[in-house]
């Protein structure tokens, strides 16, 4: 019948959590089995609690920035053992074989797997990281390299990978070339840490001059141009080669199109939830282009795990306890985060009485 | 100045004002200089963009205006520096007659994105002279900016690719629709630039889809034309079954219309690209786009040399617009068809025939 497990779930679009049962599936032949002991908590968690979207099924248990230690292997489990650090981000499954699939971009697969909330292939719900310990197959499960501090690593599996993926795809990865990264939060501020890592010049675009300080003398941008001030905006046109929109509230591209190059990409991974008007103007005489990107495949995953490692690369974070989660969702809705929270899961989550 | 731009008199038919009413206007070309080819007009094609410029709905209009950039014509005089073409030459002049020559832009042979892009009309050169475009006698060019017209290609159904040619053959090389046989191209809009992009797309082996609002065009797209499939967009089960099937979407329409069903029919890592220019923005979901990584884009002409090559390559596969010729005098009831997409496809003036000194 499988094994037990504890939580925190949202029972309704209350948005609030509680102490939540359940059981995780047996670990089966392919499986990992890994004790949780952070995990992050990313504005999609927000959205789904509260059915944003209207995809939600209850009792939900989110949390897809899962980091932990392995505690058991199935018996055809060749790259992991116990004691090792692993994680899961925001997949865990896909259909296996069509086109996205084959090509590592597991992200894409019309039969994607969500870590929570999602039917899994046994007819069970997916539950998430705001959990005990979790069970996933091998094929999604990403090692964490030894020198990165696992509370800060967790974030990466969702917010790293979402801005590493385009970064890379788009070809806005060679050094010297520059950058503008919209909207400094969990997304925008690991972006700056990638893309300096990545060698570019990066632009920080916010609506508001408060977090300057922060962006050029902690995160290491290069610029920061307030998106509301005209003069700033016309001082910046045409510089940018590319450009990391993390916002989701609806807000103007026509400035942020006049910042880019000729040619250059303005890429969406901020889902606001009604269209934004498009200007064709700059797309047809200037030629840029307005693209998407979700995620990124596991392959990738851990390519973007590996270079973090390699160049010391974390999210900047506040480490809270389960019983605060849901004040945290409430400072999470106003933005009021430096940058993501992580819940202490091993140290503070206990199962209800 | 004054007085050589009198000696070089022509005549043509230019919009006043924002009625858009054309009517018959004398006026003067340049002297030919030495870098200059000077065009006896032949035929001109009646492109939307003339429409929309003439009834100043992109608000950057400057009368009188005389419209018309898809020119072919017999090379009547060459500057001494000229060495492409010499007197007699059938020669074609399209949507562009300048630009710096000196940028990035120009330097890659892409003066359509050069900053200092000089229009066929509507414009100012360096020189403070006001262009005036093809639905006239003569036009005097740089050689730069003048095409070789190929042997094949008749001059009449020809006219039209030096806009609505180049505009779709562009992009379809740019974002990698040509470099796979058997990819899936959708074509919004069966007009102007919609048919000569069935047409095109069929000549690199792709497999096209016309999308379109009714399905009046059916039989044409798909027996005449050559498209693959016809679909229509009010048609909700088709579109539903076509959903994620298509690598690449040409959007030629320009009146306001919604992109999310266009972004429905794309695979993951699919391009639309539009090349209509409306009035007003449109809306953009995106959802669609961060899903499936899909992109939009956009693409304005071509540069001198893929023009040339667009050209070759619609002579060796026998592509020339559908017209419908008219007399110059015909225009304005033209015009007023245009308005309403009454043209299968493209109106064309026999302008040395129909065009005389009033």
């Amino acid at each position: 019948m499988g094994k037990e497990a504890f939580g925190l779930a949202a029972k309704d679009n209350s948005g609030v959590l509680s102490p939540f049962r359940f059981s995780r599936r047996e670990t089966g032949e392919k499986d990992v089995k890994f004790k949780v002991l952070f995990c992050g908590i990313c504005h999609s968690d927000l959205h789904m609690i509260k059915n944003d979207w209207g995809v939600s099924t209850y009792p939900l248990v989110p949390g897809h920035e899962i980091v932990g230690v392995v505690t058991e292997v199935g018996s055809k489990v060749t790259k992991f053992k116990t004691g090792d650090k692993v994680g899961v981000g925001c997949m865990v499954g896909s259909c296996g074989s069509c086109d996205s699939c084959t090509e590592g971009l597991e992200n894409y697969c019309p039969k994607t797997i969500q870590t929570y909330g999602f039917k899994y292939y046994d007819d069970t719900i997916t539950y998430g990281g705001y959990s005990d310990n979790m069970v996933c197959d091998e094929g999604f499960i990403i090692r964490i390299p030894e020198n990165l501090p696992l509370d800060a690593a967790a974030p990466l599996l969702c917010a790293g990978i979402t801005v590493y993926s385009p970064l890379k795809y788009h070809g806005l990865d060679k050094p010297g070339m520059h950058i503008g990264v919209v909207g400094l939060g969990g997304l925008g501020h690991v972006a700056v840490k990638f893309a300096k890592a990545m060698g570019l010049k990066v632009t920080v675009i916010s609506t508001s001059d408060s977090k300057r300080d922060e962006a050029i003398n902690r995160l290491g941008a290069d610029s920061f141009v307030v998106s509301r001030d005209q003069k700033q905006i016309k001082d910046a046109m045409r510089t940018l080669d590319g450009i990391i929109n993390t916002v989701s509230a609806t807000h103007s591209l026509l400035p942020l199109l006049g910042l880019l190059k000729p040619k250059g990409k303005l890429v969406m991974v901020g889902v606001p939830e009604k269209p934004l008007e498009l200007p064709v103007m700059p797309l047809i005489f200037e030629r840029k282009m307005v693209m998407g990107s979700m995620i990124g495949g596991i392959k990738e995953t851990q390519e973007m795990v590996d270079m973090a490692g390699k160049h010391n690369i974390t999210a900047d974070i506040e480490l809270i306890s389960a019983d605060y989660v849901n004040t945290a969702m409430e400072r999470l809705e106003k933005a009021d985060v430096r940058y993501r929270f992580v819940i202490d899961v091993a140290n503070t989550l206990k199962p209800a009485p | 100045m004054a007085k050589s731009q009198d000696q070089n008199k022509a005549f043509g038919w230019a919009a006043n004002d924002k009625s858009g009413v054309l009517s018959p206007f004398h006026f003067s070309r340049r002297e030919n200089g030495e870098n200059d080819v000077t065009v006896k007009i032949l035929f001109c094609g009646v492109c939307h963009s003339d429409l929309h410029t003439i009834k100043n709905d992109w608000g950057f209009s400057h009368y009188p205006i005389i419209p018309g950039h898809e020119i072919v014509g017999i090379a009547t005089k060459v500057g001494k520096n000229v060495t492409k073409f010499k007197e007699g030459d059938r020669v074609g002049v399209g949507v562009i007659i300048g630009s710096c020559q000196s940028c990035e832009s120009c330097n890659q042979d892409l003066e359509n994105y050069c900053p200092q892009l000089v229009y066929t009309y509507n414009s100012r050169s360096s020189d403070g002279t006001r262009n005036q475009g093809g639905y006239s006698d003569k036009i005097v060019v740089d050689q730069r900016f003048v095409l070789s017209f190929p042997d094949g290609l008749p001059s009449d159904s020809g006219a039209p690719l030096l806009c609505a040619g180049i505009t779709v053959y562009s992009p379809m090389k740019y974002y990698g629709m040509t470099e796979e046989k058997g990819k899936h191209l959708g074509v919004s809009g069966l007009g102007g630039l919609g048919h000569i992009a069935v047409k095109i797309g069929k000549a690199f082996g792709l497999k096209v889809t016309v999308i379109s609002r009714s399905s009046e065009k059916e039989s044409e797209a798909i027996d005449r034309l050559g498209a693959d499939s016809f679909l229509v967009t009010t048609d909700s089960q088709k579109m539903k079954d076509a959903i994620g099937t298509m690598d690449f979407v040409l959007d030629t329409v320009s009146a306001e219309h919604s992109l999310l069903p266009l972004f429905s029919l794309l695979k993951v890592n699919g391009k639309l690209v539009a090349l209509g220019l409306p009035e007003k923005p449109l809306q953009l979901p995106i959802f669609p786009l961060v899903l499936g990584r899909k992109m939009v884009g956009g693409s304005q002409i071509g540069g001198m040399k893929e023009t040339q090559e667009m050209l070759d390559f619609c002579a060796k596969h026998n592509i020339v617009a559908d017209i419908e010729l008219i007399k110059m005098s015909d225009i304005n009831s033209a015009m007023d068809r245009l308005a309403k997409s009454d043209v299968r496809y493209r109106f064309v003036i026999d302008v040395a025939n129909s065009i005389n000194s009033a």
